[in-house]
């Protein structure tokens, strides 16, 4: 299979006077249609990394190539085009938009990409909300839904422009353990049905094993890499 | 564009008491410069139409001193026929003399006009006292001054007479108050004609032409294009504007200060505006962010607070308008003079009103650029690394 992230010795620090470094040449690659788990203590860079991925941060030095294209070096504009079509976010804090429904964060990727309020993709939020079971609280606004109703808004949110890769920080992080499970589940079928590309920060390891890939983050390189398949 | 609207707009309702907020300080500035733009129109016009709004505002005499006009009809025809700002033109034959009544004899301004066209420019009509009419051949309106210190009233038979002794009875119409004291001491009003019998005049002569023009402000820029068009006539053309220098210093100055007073209320506006929007910015920069984190681009985010900036401005010049409509209304409807006219004769000018609506949008979108370019700065990784 084909990679879809490739990065090349990627060193990412912070600070101007006091530089602090996170990332040291670190390489990565991520195969088209995997689901891999990233682990790592707090602190060891692991979300500095998917940020970088997600082209939010920029690395130092290092090269990102995504879906065979160069990121580093892109503008803004490039980067919000290739973030919209290409990748789908999902965070710990959901980081859903409190004044729109959760039908319409659902539909914002889409809204984005059609720069306007578009009824085009309805019928596919209806369906990614049915699959993620949010059947009942479509036109609720984002504030008041339980916690794991906006985490799974965000999922479908981030499946709504079918993107090729869905990069997930801690998404089950403030979740309950059956609520966790359940999440889970659904990312997994979501990668075998569409063949999306997952790439998921946990600190559970017992959801880390069930990743084809784990990848173990320490002090800003990678300690170990154990894939499945 | 479409989606930076939907969004603002949603931003916007979604906090609907701070938008109120935000619409009050705008309309409440708007009304207030349509208020005092308005209350400063509606005293010049007053003030203009109360100084020249019954006076000849150009008149053209002859060039040499207490000579007639020998040709006013051939000047009349040229001005009726390239002047379409002259509203109202009237020749007049005007001559002091004497009065006699009973054993009373008074000195008097005779004042010889087509009585109909100089109505237009001194409102006779409105002037008479009650009792008295417009006057027919052989008659006359007195001064109200003149007609008490000589003990006339209306139908009595009048002599007048010339330096020269000619004389001429004619009979009192009506009594008029020109609402100026020397006037209505001196004032005797009739036809041309009997000022032709009594003072010597041959048909066509007048002594002046009088006139009122459209805006009574260009009567000097008027008064330079009859010169040229009228200079193989000997006469002299004079306006109201070199007579009254200290009224026109006095219209400027407060134009002025009107002027000054919307400027800075306008200012105050966009400041507030400015403040507010910039604001909204940190408010909403983490929705900024994940909108970015979605997709969105910089431009696009920063249209959000262009439009917040221009939507505000829209419904805030609406109530600015409403409002200041409502004050000025309740100005002129509480605030009267003794006779229970309005102390100051409001004048609603739509092209005003309108343009103070624009300022309003255009000043709460120009708020809004700042507010806009920070929206652009924002970065989706400062939100989502620091929650």
């Amino acid at each position: 299979m084909d990679s879809i992230i490739k990065l090349n010795n990627i060193n990412k620090e912070y600070g101007t006077t006091v530089k602090t470094k996170v990332l040291f040449d670190l390489n990565l690659d991520i195969t088209e249609g995997s689901f891999n788990g990233i682990i790592g203590q707090s602190g060891s860079g692991k979300s500095t990394l998917l940020n970088i991925i997600g082209t939010l941060d920029k690395p130092t030095t290092g090269e990102v190539f995504i879906n065979g294209k160069r990121t580093d070096q892109m503008t803004n504009n490039q980067l919000a085009i290739l973030r919209n079509e290409t990748i789908g976010f999902i965070f710990q804090f959901h980081y859903l938009l409190p004044e729109f429904t959760a039908f319409e964060n659902v539909m914002m990727p889409y809204y984005i990409q059609q720069n306007q309020f578009d009824k085009g993709a309805e019928k596919r939020a209806h369906e990614l909300m049915d699959l993620v079971g949010l059947s009942k609280v479509k036109s609720n606004l984002a504030g008041n839904m339980s916690g794991g109703q906006q985490q799974r808004t965000a999922i479908a949110r981030s499946l709504i422009n079918s993107p090729k890769v869905i990069l997930a920080d801690e998404p089950t992080g403030n979740l309950d353990s059956n609520t966790s499970d359940t999440v889970y589940e659904l990312l997994r079928d979501i990668n075998k049905k569409l063949e999306t590309t997952f790439i998921v920060i946990t600190h559970d390891r017992r959801i880390a094993e069930k990743t084809d890939r784990i990848i173990e983050v320490r002090d800003g390189r990678i300690y170990s890499d154990f894939s499945r398949i | 564009m479409k989606l930076a609207f939907q969004i603002a707009l949603r931003f916007l309702t979604s906090n609907k008491s701070q938008a109120f907020l935000i619409t009050l300080g705008i309309a409440i500035g708007i009304s207030v410069q349509i208020f005092i733009g308005s209350l400063i129109d509606g005293l010049q016009v007053s003030l203009v139409d109360s100084t020249i709004g019954s006076v000849s505002q150009i008149t053209i005499e002859s060039s040499e001193r207490n000579e007639p006009l020998d040709n006013y009809q051939e000047i009349e025809t040229i001005i009726g026929k390239n002047y379409e700002e002259v509203t109202a033109f009237s020749p007049t034959l005007t001559q002091g003399g004497f009065m006699l009544f009973d054993q009373n004899f008074d000195q008097m301004l005779y004042r010889g006009f087509d009585i109909n066209k100089a109505n237009v420019i001194y409102k006779f009509a409105d002037a008479i006292l009650p009792g008295g009419a417009m006057p027919r051949e052989g008659e006359v309106l007195i001064g109200q001054t003149l007609a008490n210190n000589n003990d006339v009233s209306v139908g009595d038979t009048i002599t007048l007479i010339s330096a020269e002794r000619d004389t001429l009875e004619v009979k009192v119409a009506g009594l008029i108050d020109l609402k100026v004291a020397s006037l209505n001491e001196l004032w005797i009003v009739g036809d041309m004609k009997i000022a032709q019998k009594v003072f010597i005049y041959d048909e066509g002569n007048a002594t002046a032409i009088e006139m009122q023009v459209e805006e009574p402000f260009d009567a000097d820029i008027l008064t330079d294009r009859m010169t040229e068009d009228l200079k193989s006539y000997p006469i002299s053309i004079a306006n109201w504007k070199t007579a009254n220098e200290q009224l026109l210093s006095g219209l400027s100055g407060q134009t002025t200060s009107s002027l000054m007073i919307q400027i800075f209320v306008v200012i105050s506006v966009v400041l507030g505006i400015a403040s507010v929007l910039a604001i909204t910015v940190l408010q909403k920069s983490r929705q900024i962010g994940i909108l970015k984190a979605m997709g969105i681009k910089d431009k696009t985010s920063s249209y959000i607070f262009l439009f917040q900036g221009f939507i505000l401005g829209i419904l805030g010049g609406i109530l600015g308008i409403i409002l200041g409509i409502g004050l000025l209304f309740a100005f002129s409807t509480f605030a009267l003079n003794p006779d229970g006219t309005p102390i100051v004769p409001i004048v609603l000018n739509p092209g005003f009103i309108a343009l103070s609506g624009m300022i309003a949008v255009l000043a709460s979108t120009i708020a809004s650029i700042i507010p806009a370019q920070k929206s652009k700065k924002v970065s989706p990784i400062e939100v989502i690394r620091n929650g």
